[in-house]
């Protein structure tokens, strides 16, 4: 079975209103999540209700665009937001509680804000023969 | 339950001494029988952690286990079925050992 | 106003199997407010698509928790066979429910050992992972691995069960529901549990909804919501309802945990039952392209995976949001109010997987 999956696309200075209404449907904030892509970057924002599964998605340029935070009406927005802030760099203004880039500890700053081309993966173990029977070792 | 726990035997085995017959179709670890293989290195393309080495000049094949996560593709896709999965885990090491 | 005083809980404590940190702003013995961290486990998992094609990624997402990861596989290749339209053989789709429903047995039971641990009962602690040897044993006779099952793969399974296991599974299952409905008897019934249990950390109804809690968290709630009604997989095959409590506290959590325990081995027998015959897998052709969001049931809720592919053997972007991230808002909604002592057994109630969370 596939499910129905609706994509509405927004624009930033509509999102707080447009996530304001679903709160007010009751709607269940199921998760933020942003994807970087070579020429622009999106962000879903996902709800559900009684399984219905409905999509905004918001288009930005580049990471300097600022994004309006949307804790104020989704308390638990804030984990989300704070996350993509501290993964991907991008500017959220007006999160109810900042973390600042201190949420999600990882040992490169914006982990995920760069999108290079696939490399090569590189072994650097040396290899140790299993050989069995007959066969000799290098 | 009480009374059940104290008169049965324990739930597990006295480890070194005892252990446990693996199970069929465990997937422990990897050997290669190395007189049937034609060194197509089609395992070492498969091979997600790229554990495997093969060399078509050389004739060398070589795996590093502490790379490899047992996943079994390399045994699906090898033509001459000479990749064997073992049940029987490879035992831990040191890393002196390893590199001996 | 008394003197306010912060503890830091975590990244390292006796009750947690993975870091998370917690600032804890306490009043005397009781939480004020509580601020979470995380990060120390990142190991940046949704990057490796761009190295990994995606039929290997199988292989990555399987990894990204220990104890769910048959649920990962399934969701992440649920994913790509609807972007790539895959029919898969209905075999197969009841095999992924068998595992699916066991890897549940054993996240529960591991859980419920956990739960019994973190308040102090440390024999019902060693009878619940006693009974879930048993059920790793079943899971390691029939996919190879007792924890990272590895059978799960894009356009069915890459294991067969023949009938004559299945009829032992049956077997095995009775066996484990009868010492199940023991320890079971304890966790429902047994005064002190109660006495530790009842009451604390009380979700409401529209808290659990708005926070966007997930899974046995939501449901112990009074919410009927459970992916596995989506019907991936062949749970629209079989008879079932989601196991709901109405108290919203600890104690309904266990409650709910232990429903689902008996209902997963009532699924387990439905499906052996209603098992057809015929091929597990369908050859893959081609590359995803298009995106999907993949909502699936975990023993600890709901897990999504969102796949974005434009037509090459790497997939654009895997995003991975695990229901221990959707329930890390309502630990820290509920945690105020609380003893400090009540902390880490409230933490667990959520069975917090942090490498799952930050992947």
């Amino acid at each position: 079975m596939i499910e129905e999956q609706k994509l509405i696309e927004i624009i930033p200075s509509e999102l707080v209103a447009k996530v304001r209404d679903m709160f007010v449907e009751q709607y269940r904030l199921v998760q933020i999540g942003c994807t970087k892509l070579p020429d622009r970057i999106e962000i879903n924002y996902s709800f559900d209700k009684n399984y219905q599964f409905i999509n905004y998605r918001l288009i930005l340029a580049n990471d300097k665009v600022e994004v309006p935070s949307v804790s104020s009406v989704y308390w638990n927005a804030l984990f989300y937001e704070n996350e993509i802030h501290d993964l991907f760099g991008l500017n959220i203004v007006g999160i109810v509680l900042d973390f600042k880039g201190t949420f999600y500890e990882t040992k490169e700053k914006y982990a995920f804000a760069t999108c290079p081309p696939p490399i090569e993966p590189v072994i650097k173990t040396t290899p140790v023969v299993n050989i069995k029977e007959k066969g000799k070792p290098q | 339950m009480v009374l059940k726990s104290l008169f049965s035997k324990p739930a597990t085995y006295m480890y070194p001494l005892l252990t446990r017959e693996p199970m069929v179709g465990s997937r422990g670890s990897i050997v290669n029988h190395v007189d049937q293989c034609s060194y197509c290195t089609l395992c070492q393309k498969k091979c997600p952690t790229d554990a495997i080495v093969v060399d078509r000049e050389k004739k060398t094949w070589a795996i590093d286990s502490m790379r490899c996560i047992t996943c079994n593709a390399c045994v699906d896709v090898c033509p001459k079925s000479c990749l064997e999965m073992l049940t029987t885990y490879s035992s831990s090491k040191t890393a002196a050992e390893l590199s001996r | 106003m008394s003197n306010r005083t912060i503890i830091p809980f975590g990244p390292q404590h006796p009750v947690l199997p993975e870091p998370i940190h917690l600032d804890l702003v306490m009043e005397d013995e009781l939480v004020v407010e509580a601020i979470p961290r995380i990060g120390w486990v990142h190991r940046g998992l949704e990057k490796l698509v761009e190295k990994k094609d995606f039929l290997e990624m199988t292989y990555v997402a399987e990894r990204i928790c220990g104890i769910c990861s048959f649920i990962h596989g399934l969701t992440y290749c649920h994913g790509i066979e609807q972007i790539m339209n895959i029919e898969v053989p209905i075999r197969a789709h009841f095999l992924r429910t068998l595992w699916s429903e066991l890897s549940r047995i054993h996240s529960h039971l591991l859980w419920l050992g956990l739960v019994a641990d973190a308040f102090g009962f440390e024999s019902l602690f060693m009878h619940s992972w006693r009974i879930r040897e048993k059920v790793l044993d079943i899971i390691e006779a029939t996919t190879g691995g007792r924890v990272i099952f590895g059978s799960a793969k894009v356009g069915g399974t890459r294991r067969d069960i023949d009938n004559e296991m299945l009829k032992r599974i049956i077997a095995q299952v009775t066996e484990i529901e009868k010492e199940m409905k023991e320890i079971s008897q304890t966790f429902l019934n047994d005064y002190s549990v109660q006495q530790r249990l009842k009451g604390v950390g009380i979700l409401s109804k529209a808290d659990a909804n708005m926070l966007g809690a997930v899974g046995p968290m939501l449901r112990a709630s009074g919410i009927n919501q459970d992916m596995r009604k989506l019907n991936y997989a062949a749970y629209g095959h079989i008879d079932w309802e989601p196991v709901m409590a109405q108290d919203g506290d600890c104690f309904a959590r266990v409650e709910v945990r232990v429903g689902e325990l008996f209902q997963a081995t009532d699924m387990i027998r439905q499906v052996i039952e209603k098992m057809p015959e015929g091929p597990v897998d369908v050859k893959v052709t081609g590359s995803p392209n298009g995106e999907f969001f993949a909502r699936t049931e975990q023993p600890r809720g709901e897990v999504i995976y969102y796949l974005k592919g434009n037509g090459s053997k790497n997939l654009e972007r895997m995003r991975v949001r695990t229901p221990t991230f959707a329930n890390i808002p309502a630990i820290t909604k509920i945690l105020p109010g609380i003893q400090l002592a009540d902390v880490p057994m409230m933490l667990l109630t959520i069975d917090p997987c942090i490498s799952c969370t930050e992947r």
